[in-house]
């Protein structure tokens, strides 16, 4: 084999990214230090053995202090250590490793969710002779919020404590019986002496009774090729390539999934579909492409994607959403004001968000949760936040490319907390109000009571909310039931999406996220209706289960009442009085639920009629508003 | 899953691809640094392929200090005008007619004027945003720190103690007037990623890579080529022939080359892994002072 041979087999070699946790006196840079600088005597040796007339001298002797290999700067050498993360690199011929290399400092958790952030694998120095300490505790939890899913323990200075299997056993108990609950699936145990080289590079005689492998060959073999999602297909557009008015190709990296030539896509937020002509690159076309590659799609129509926007396959879409949970790391000096609108950058989006609320902090060092209503520098807790524009996103968990964000400060530009999508907000948690704004606002007290109100209308504040596609013939039902009950002498109020779109809605469209804040202002109107002991009756496609969940959190379930007018898509096209079915099937009209968006069936509906059969018939619906106490029949 | 797995080099690629097309698409008026060198080189192809088939939406820019080595500017414009890319080449003009240079007024002031005042001049003049740079972590130690994406206050100066944190691949893109970003897309490849790269992908490089005869003399414990009759007489009378190349490209007075046989790239990279001295131990600059990269950093230059 000559050179060329072994620059062919060397470029075939693998990359792991390693973040490596540790305090200053846990030997964690004489660990780097040694892995360094033994492997590049390694990686000589197998090139000068593949020559056969090595050049090179032996070994270095003598006393090394590796931890010199890794000074940097001056202000660090100033104060003796590390202040920051630095990244150090090397390689052996099956793998090239770049290390993060983070200070294990309380002070500067910040640092090590930066260096771990694309970390396969972490390395957890733990001194031989303190064992587990609360440091050890903290960084893994740091690592667990991360989703690395490899650890190494490396127990370190196993010279100190005489190479004891009995120290070994200890801590690896200790260590097992907090990690479980942080749900880490791979964890590993290394005993070594960083300073004498005890199984960092060479298995140690001194510790016969260990029976894994060393450091370095642990690093080189580590499968971590299956951490990555190839399952769910997430193409971020990061920039659109127009050579000539022949060519548009939507260039982007890989998020997940795999993309194949001819694979049907859909464009997010649009939602319209097209296939994949091709998969370029500067090298040729693709068959297919995969994370982390970088490539420029080009589809088989025009349609119109601009960056920010996320081809996914039409039966696996990410959450669309600009209300989410999310663990939130405090990443700046100045503390967070929760009144700030920041700026959030989310694969390549570029929006607004506000912190709605803080649900708890957790203190890194025992993970005890208390209440905040702010964080400060290294803090880290569970928020909800609102986007201005929706995000297309999954938990963190599943996609760490689709689930992370930063937050960057409107004035100073500074990136001050990064955040890991939990998932959107559980339902119990809907209003654009922040939990601040709500507690300065203070609500009059009326004088007249529910119980008074309710004798004089003789009946009770109630919404009747009817939900169905457009053409089921809810406005029919709305305004017979409103006739009939006005008749009976109720005091009724009728909603619908024309009389509150003209005004009150009048600047939203009918984007999924503009819909729920149109309906969020309808149910406050129900809401101050009910309150005064007027019925409402409205009337809305209301399309999506959650919103509909929330409209009935906001108004009070006890007085909300579902009627579910369900129909048949072809019954409602037919029945379709403005042709907006039509529109829609020409793609001149977006998001009709039911086309080109879902129309979600109420799980749980108080009442169901069906259109087709009984879609005037007022009277069941009267029957059940005495059964209920909202209104007497006769 | 093997067919769904990158090499290193391809992963490297795939990365800086990625930070080149985050720059174009967020900033107004991003520029690319080119020094004409081996990692220039791998930085400015990585460009080309980032908008493939496009026409790459930046322009170059060289800061010349006017003592490059004369194949390094024949390679330069050749290369542009080859590859079709808008190339500005920008000097300092005052320094220039002061007849500032590295034999008369030594390193450091001819650094200081010649290269770090032409970068921070060239850069204001076209109110650029963003610069490429093609620095590497592994270089040099205060570079292990830098973040891809590097913040410049309106002075252009770096605070290693006051960095934004970056995570994942996303990058803060905002700036205030005046100020500007550094991006380093190279940050995580190795001297041996670049040669290996280079071999793979067939770039051209300026041939003084590659060892060869040329007249050479023994200047500042450095062997300094005899690139044009700028140099002192005396000195230049010395010169003997001697098979040498250079591990890296800047001016001609302050590179030192080193004696090799070493004439493709595999006997480079065959070079570079049985020799252990570091790359830019044959830049002159670097003795000027104790950490005097990190101090030139600071003030601007890259």
């Amino acid at each position: 084999m000559d050179i060329k041979e072994f620059l062919d087999q060397d470029q075939k070699k693998d990359l792991l990214r390693l973040l490596t946790a540790g305090s200053v006196d846990d030997g964690k840079s004489t660990l780097i230090g040694r892995l360094l600088f033994d492997s590049k005597k390694l990686y000589e040796d197998h090139l000068a053995a593949l020559e056969r007339d090595s050049k090179r001298e032996g070994h270095a002797g003598g006393e090394i202090d590796y931890a010199l290999l890794l000074d940097g700067l001056k202000a660090e050498r100033e104060q003796g250590i590390t202040i920051d993360v630095a990244y150090r690199y090397f390689s052996t011929n099956k793998r090239k490793f770049i290390i993060a290399d983070t200070p294990g400092h309380e002070q500067y958790t910040r640092n090590m969710i930066t260096g771990g952030s694309t970390a396969n694998l972490a390395i957890l120095l733990v001194d031989a002779r303190h064992g587990v300490i609360t440091q050890t505790k903290r960084h893994t939890f740091l690592v667990s919020l991360l989703g690395i899913k490899h650890v190494v323990v490396a127990i370190n200075k196993m010279d100190l404590v005489d190479y004891s299997k009995e120290v070994y056993d200890k801590i690896v108990e200790d260590y097992k019986s907090f990690v479980t609950s942080l749900g880490i699936p791979d964890i590993n145990f290394i005993p070594l002496s960083a300073l004498k080289g005890d199984n960092v590079v060479d298995l140690s005689e001194r510790m016969p009774w260990y029976h894994g492998t060393s450091m370095l060959e642990f690093l080189e073999t580590v499968h971590v090729t299956s951490d990555k999602n190839f399952e769910d297909l997430r193409y971020p557009v990061q920039y659109v390539i127009r050579p000539d008015l022949k060519y548009r190709g939507f260039a982007g990296r890989m998020a997940s999934g795999i993309l194949r030539k001819g694979d049907e896509v859909m464009v997010l937020p649009s939602r319209q579909k097209a296939f994949v002509k091709s998969i370029d690159t500067y090298n040729g076309e693709l068959a297919y492409a995969f994370p982390p590659q970088s490539v420029t799609v080009a589809l088989d129509r025009e349609i119109d994607v601009s960056r920010g926007e996320m081809l996914v396959p039409p039966n696996n879409i990410p959450r669309i959403e600009r209300h989410f949970e999310a663990m939130l790391v405090w990443m700046d000096e100045k503390p967070m004001d929760p009144y700030t609108q920041f700026y959030i950058k989310q694969t390549t989006n570029n929006t607004k968000a506000r912190i709605d609320k803080l649900r708890f902090k957790i203190d890194v060092n025992t993970l005890e949760k208390s209440q905040a209503d702010h964080f400060e520098l290294n803090e880290i807790g569970r928020v909800v936040m609102t986007t201005v524009k929706p995000l297309f996103f999954d938990p963190y968990k599943k996609n760490h490319n689709t689930g992370s964000f930063v937050l960057i400060d409107p004035i100073t530009h500074n990136t001050v907390a990064v955040g890991m999508i939990l998932d959107k907000v559980s339902g119990d948690h809907y209003s654009r109000l922040t939990l601040h704004d709500s507690q300065k606002i203070v609500k009059g007290e009326s004088l007249i009571s529910e119980k008074e109100r309710q004798k004089r209308y003789n009946q009770k504040g109630s919404t009747l909310w009817i939900t169905g596609l457009h053409g089921s013939g809810k406005n029919e039902l709305a305004y017979s039931l409103e006739k009939r009950l006005f008749e009976m002498g109720a005091t009724v109020v009728l909603l619908d999406g024309k009389s509150v779109r003209s005004g009150l809605s009048r600047e939203l469209d009918f984007s999924p996220a503009d819909r729920a804040e149109h309906l969020r202002r309808v149910a406050h109107i129900c809401k101050l209706l009910n309150d005064q002991g007027v019925i409402t009756i409205c009337s809305f496609v209301s399309p999506d289960e959650n919103t509909r969940t929330q409209v009935a959190e906001i108004i009070g379930e006890n007085r909300f009442k579902l009627i579910h007018l369900d129909a048949d898509i072809e019954f409602a096209k037919k029945n379709d009085k403005y042709g907006l079915y039509k529109m829609a099937e020409n793609a001149e009209l977006k998001h009709m639920p039911g086309i080109d968006d879902r129309y979600e069936e109420p799980q749980s509906a108080d009442i169901t009629i069906k259109a087709e059969d009984d879609g005037k018939n007022v009277e069941g619906i009267l029957e059940k508003l005495a059964e209920w106490k909202i209104f007497p029949r006769e | 899953m093997n067919q769904y797995k990158l090499n290193n080099l391809r992963e490297l690629e795939a990365e800086s691809i990625h930070i080149i097309r985050e720059v174009a698409a967020e900033f107004e008026n991003p520029v690319m640094l080119y020094s004409i060198g081996k990692d220039s080189s791998v930085m400015v192809r990585l460009a080309e392929k980032a908008f493939h088939p496009g026409k790459v939406p930046f322009p170059l820019m060289h800061i010349d200090s006017k003592w490059k080595f004369r194949e390094m500017t024949a390679f330069r414009d050749r290369y542009a005008k080859e590859n079709n890319w808008d190339l500005i080449v920008h000097y300092n003009k005052k320094g220039f007619e002061e007849g500032v240079g590295p034999f008369t007024h030594g390193s450091k002031v001819h650094t200081d004027i010649m290269k770090t005042q032409a970068l921070l001049e060239g850069l204001t003049k076209y109110g650029f945003d963003a610069a490429f740079g093609g620095a590497r972590r592994d270089e040099e130690k205060s570079r292990a720190k830098e973040r891809v994406f590097s913040f410049r206050d309106r002075y252009h100066q770096w605070d290693p103690k006051n960095q934004r944190p970056e995570l994942w691949n996303i990058y803060n893109a905002r700036v205030h007037k005046g100020e500007s970003i550094r991006v380093f897309p190279l940050s995580n490849w190795t001297e041996l990623d670049i040669w290996q790269y280079i071999r793979l992908e067939e770039i051209p490089i300026v041939p003084l890579y590659f060892a060869k005869e040329r007249p050479i003399v023994e200047w500042s414990n450095a062997l300094i080529l005899v690139d044009d009759e700028r140099m002192p007489k005396e000195l230049a009378d010395t010169a003997k022939m001697r098979k040498v190349r250079f591990r890296t490209l800047g001016c001609y007075p302050l590179t030192g080359a080193v004696e090799s046989e070493a004439d493709t790239v595999e006997k480079i990279v065959e070079e570079m892994m049985t020799v252990t001295k570091s790359e830019r131990t044959t830049r002159v600059i670097d003795f000027d002072q104790e950490a005097s990269m990190e101090q030139k950093k600071r003030e601007g230059y890259f």
